[in-house]
């Protein structure tokens, strides 16, 4: 069990500069995102895109204010915990109590939600016959890929995920790759390569064809495609896996018991907290009245909320402000000298 | 000035003036017109703006963005006549356009 005063969930920009404001006035945190990396949707959606109104900083990427976030938040030596997702909370006594899809499990005073839209998870297929078989046979990520030796492996995408498996499952597999137009996104060198193995017939490439059905009783058999002519095709499956990216989700938040609307969590503008005493919300997952969807606004409701945090994990104390160009006990914390 | 016509999945439509210069996913927003979630707020970085454009209305917007694609193969089941509506720019030329909303964005 992790002890902390904070569990800040998600880091993207909002959630980082949040753990930078609780550095700042001394409390601990750590912090959970579902991503394989900290940025949030800034890293994820749009690294090269620059961003131009970022308070003082005239044009940046979304790489480049990640990383400077990163930096900033240095000092503290906060704990991430990366490819992991907030699962359940239970209030125990006066503090919460969260466990992670991991299996993780956090003691913390306070929870701020910095959850942007939602968490990173792959699309899935439409077809609903599909959950019948996910994890077994339909699946969005491959783990072990030796499952796949001398098997009938269907692959659904376009992209460097979808190329890229179906040239090493090629191997070893019987691979047929399903795309629903013609041209690929992946790489130049891996599209150039599976024109190749189909040529010299490693696999199969169908295109503008998209799933319509998957068949079998206890295990896959086969599954049907339909193509953008109407035409429908029949192909024996062990597994299908599909790539289509990455869509965000609000996930398990949506069960804990907090005012939801519109999937987003309405708050109030003195501190950020939710209806539920010590979980707080930021950035774009928040509402209030005249909340703005901007990354500044996100820094702002993170300074406030933590403060709100202070109150609880220092009942006995007052917050005084404290500024980062005259206090001694903030440079401590930021390990500057003087 | 255009009047678009957005056509929900239940079959339920908005008839819309929007205004030159935005895009169809803003003329939808800023209408609360549900079905187009835009939770990139237009920068082509999401597939939740996806609307689809019946051929006769296709043939005449201009060409999808570079990319467009890229992101409509992530998009919840695209067809031949998927677009993202933040790459659609409204004018005159696009009075009566109909676009059809998907049955869900994410």
């Amino acid at each position: 069990m992790i002890d902390t005063d904070v569990l800040i969930v998600g880091a993207g920009p909002t959630g980082l500069f949040c753990a930078h404001q609780l550095g700042i006035i001394g409390l601990k945190c750590e912090i959970v995102d579902n991503l394989d990396k900290l940025g949030g949707q800034c890293i994820e959606l749009y690294p090269d895109k620059p961003i131009y109104d970022i308070p003082a900083i005239p044009e940046c990427t979304g790489e480049e204010l990640t990383n400077n976030l990163i930096e900033q938040i240095k000092p503290f030596k906060f704990k991430s915990h990366l490819s992991d997702r907030v699962q359940e909370i239970k209030k125990e006594k006066e503090r919460w109590t969260v466990k992670t899809s991991k299996g993780k499990e956090f003691l913390t005073t306070s929870i701020i939600i910095a959850g942007g839209v939602g968490s990173f998870e792959p699309r899935k297929f439409p077809t609903k016959n599909c959950e019948k078989f996910e994890g077994k046979s339909v699946l969005y990520s491959i783990k072990d890929k030796t499952i796949f030796k001398d098997k009938s492996v269907v692959i659904f995408g376009g992209g460097d995920s979808a190329l890229d498996w179906a040239i090493e499952l090629s191997k070893t597999s019987k691979v047929t790759l399903v795309h629903r137009r013609d041209e690929f996104r992946g790489a130049p060198a891996s599209v150039e390569k599976l024109k190749e193995l189909q040529k010299e017939k490693k696999l199969d490439v169908l295109t503008k064809f998209s799933i319509k059905d998957v068949k079998g009783n206890e295990t896959l058999e086969s599954i049907d495609i339909k193509g953008d002519d109407g035409e429908t095709k029949s192909i024996k499956a062990d597994y299908v896996l599909g790539f289509f990216g990455l869509i965000m989700q609000l996930g398990p938040i949506l069960d804990w018991g907090l005012n939801i609307d519109k999937k987003l969590i309405p708050v109030n503008t003195e501190n950020f907290e939710t209806n539920k005493k010590g979980i707080f919300a930021i950035g774009d997952i928040c509402f209030y009245p005249g909340k703005l969807k901007l990354i500044l606004s996100g820094f702002h409701e993170g300074a406030l909320a933590a403060r709100g945090c202070f109150k609880y994990s220092r009942p006995n104390e007052k917050y005084k402000l404290e500024f980062t160009t005259t206090s001694k006990s903030v440079k401590e914390r930021l390990g500057v000298k003087e | 000035m255009a009047k678009i016509k957005y056509i929900e999945h239940s079959g339920k439509q908005h008839e819309i003036n929007v205004a030159n210069g935005l895009s169809v996913m803003e003329g939808a927003i800023q209408n609360d017109i549900p079905g187009i979630d835009a939770d990139c707020g237009g920068g082509m970085a999401c597939a939740t703006c996806h609307v689809y454009v019946k051929e006769d209305w296709f043939n005449k917007l201009s060409a999808k963005s570079e990319g467009e694609d890229d992101m409509l193969d992530q998009a919840y089941e695209p067809s031949p006549s998927s677009r993202l509506s933040c790459q659609i720019t409204v004018s005159d030329e696009l009075d009566g356009l109909v676009v059809h909303l998907p049955e869900k964005q994410v």
